[in-house]
């Protein structure tokens, strides 16, 4: 299911996606409106992160078409690829703030590189963009004096510095105390809809997901098993979505990793050591 | 497989491996020759990476060659006096220097100075996304942080070369004419008349420029490619260093070959 009342932000058609011979993707189609909040969730190595690779032109498809505001990421050059980025902002899964700036000068970073703007008025800008964060009194402190989950919301705070139009979220919750979750969780919803942006979360976190997406979308095997609302999610039967919401250790997706059986594995080694 | 084969293709596998490498290798220096006008037109960027890479080698460079010119001296005149011709040791100590030693030894100090510096500082970024966040704000991070790292060791090398030979030149003076009281004059009018600006100075010059294009090429290479893993990192670094030594010694000998082809 896919909202129709705004334009399509992020179009995947038929993507096909694999690391040397491990397929990853196997054709998979996904539509994200403009302002959406869509939480994609999956199994360890199900290609959640990989998604985002591909959106932001950092990966490139076996094929399919990865649409990004109309323009097919895979086919474009580099400048026009950095084009596109300048509208895109992604959080990384442990924040990736450069450990050699201050707070301050990690945000101030994108509008030195990026602009021409006076120093006063980038100086109003990140202090604007700290306050949306609730962290202006950290911003002399250096990355290495930040808790996690700081960490995580000056990282937010430079990653919607220049105002992107798609946000992209990998693992936003790792690691992350429950205050700290929560709050990291209001302001992905909070800055989505102040700024008017577009938000794709790759996370476990389904509780988390839950309370700040528009939709759920969970894949498995490489395609989109489900796509639902948080209501359905809720109310959903379905073992696999089930087994995510109910933190399950054991379902369809197994507990076991792939092996011979246990007894026929003794029996062999019994042998081999007699 | 027939066994008899099997290190046959182990010994392909390991060509076609180190072949793959080096094109690599290629393909990342002429990506940083494309972007070198970034970090010449970001001046500030570039002064930040000398002041890192080369004046804070200042030190270790000084000293060493300072350390290496005394040593010279003392070794040079126990042979020297044995043929009656102490007062050459003003110019058997200068092309020592200027030729062999100076850029060369000043090689081999940043390579384990500031080149294995280098790779830590890019392999470690990689390994917490830095690079990765910077390329996403698209920011090109060969333009940003391997350009400007690859030209201050092609900048740094010969300065500090420069600055090794000058030490190496006082402390063969002190030892030579201030300890061992060898004449000050012939000292140092032997090797004004000896040392030839184009032949020895210019060529050590080139060669210190040339090992400062290895070393930073490498450095900035295993950097970028280490395995973001603690120990990817640690190997790139030790890697760096010992790619760097051998690099800079196989340079020196086709490049003195080339250099002192058909003198005699």
């Amino acid at each position: 299911m896919t909202s129709n009342a705004n334009p399509a932000l992020v179009r995947l058609e038929a993507v096909h996606f694999a690391y040397d011979e491990r397929p990853i993707l196997r054709g998979l189609d996904l539509t994200i409106a403009k302002g959406e909040v869509v939480a994609v969730m999956g199994g360890s190595g199900s290609g959640k992160t990989t998604l985002l690779g591909l959106i932001g032109g950092r990966l490139l498809p076996q094929s399919g078409a990865v649409m990004v505001d109309g323009k097919n990421v895979p086919t474009l050059k580099r400048s026009e690829l950095y084009r596109l980025r300048e509208k895109l902002g992604m959080l990384f899964q442990l924040g990736a703030l450069f450990t050699d700036l201050s707070v301050f000068d990690n945000i101030a970073f994108p509008y030195r590189e990026q602009t021409n703007l006076p120093e006063p008025m980038i100086r109003d800008l990140v202090l604007m963009k700290l306050e949306a964060v609730g962290l202006r009194g950290a911003a002399d402190l250096m990355p290495a004096q930040l808790s996690g989950g700081m960490a995580r919301r000056v990282a937010l705070a430079r990653a919607v510095a220049l105002d992107p139009m798609l946000m992209l979220y990998d693992e936003p919750f790792t690691g992350l105390d429950p205050i700290s979750t929560g709050i990291v969780a209001r302001l992905i919803r909070r800055l989505n809809d102040a700024f008017g942006l577009t938000s794709l979360v790759v996370t476990h976190d389904l509780d988390s997901s839950l309370k700040i997406a528009d939709r759920v979308v969970v894949i498995s095997e490489g395609t989109v098993y489900r796509d639902m609302t948080p209501e359905e999610v809720r109310q959903t039967d379905d073992a696999f979505v089930r087994q995510f919401a109910d933190g399950l250790p054991d379902g369809p997706v197994p507990f076991h990793y792939p092996a011979p059986p246990f007894i026929d594995q003794l029996v062999g080694r019994h042998e081999q050591a007699s | 497989m027939n066994r008899l084969l099997e290190p046959l293709a182990d010994l392909g596998h390991v060509v076609l491996s180190a072949l793959a490498r080096l094109g690599l290798v290629g393909r990342f220096f002429i990506g940083i020759l494309t972007v070198l006008w970034f970090p010449v037109r970001r001046f500030s960027l570039l002064v930040r990476e000398v002041y890192f890479s080369g004046f804070r080698s200042l030190l270790i460079v000084t000293v060493s060659g300072l350390f290496v010119g005394m040593v010279l001296a003392v070794q040079g005149y126990e042979v020297l006096q044995r043929f009656g011709s102490a007062e050459s040791l003003g110019v058997l100590v200068a092309l020592s220097l200027v030729r062999e030693l100076g850029p060369v030894v000043t090689a081999l100090l940043f390579a384990g100075r500031a080149g294995s510096a280098t790779t830590a500082e890019i392999g470690l970024m990689q390994a917490t996304d830095q690079i990765a966040a910077m390329d996403m704000m698209a920011i090109n991070p060969m333009a940003r942080i391997i350009a400007p790292r690859f030209l201050a060791a092609v900048i740094s090398v010969p300065i500090l070369a420069c600055l090794f030979i000058s030490a190496g030149i006082f402390g063969s003076y002190l030892v030579g004419v201030q300890l061992i009281g060898i004449d000050e004059g012939a000292f140092w009018s032997q090797m004004q008349a000896s040392v030839d600006f184009r032949l020895d100075v210019i060529n050590g010059l080139i060669k210190a420029v040339v090992f400062g294009v290895a070393i930073g090429l490498i450095s900035v290479f295993e950097g970028y490619y280490a395995p973001p893993t603690a120990e990817g990192v640690s190997s790139a670094t030790t890697r760096t260093v010992v790619v760097s030594s051998l690099t800079v010694l196989m340079l020196d000998f086709g490049l003195t070959v080339w250099m002192f082809r058909g003198l005699s």
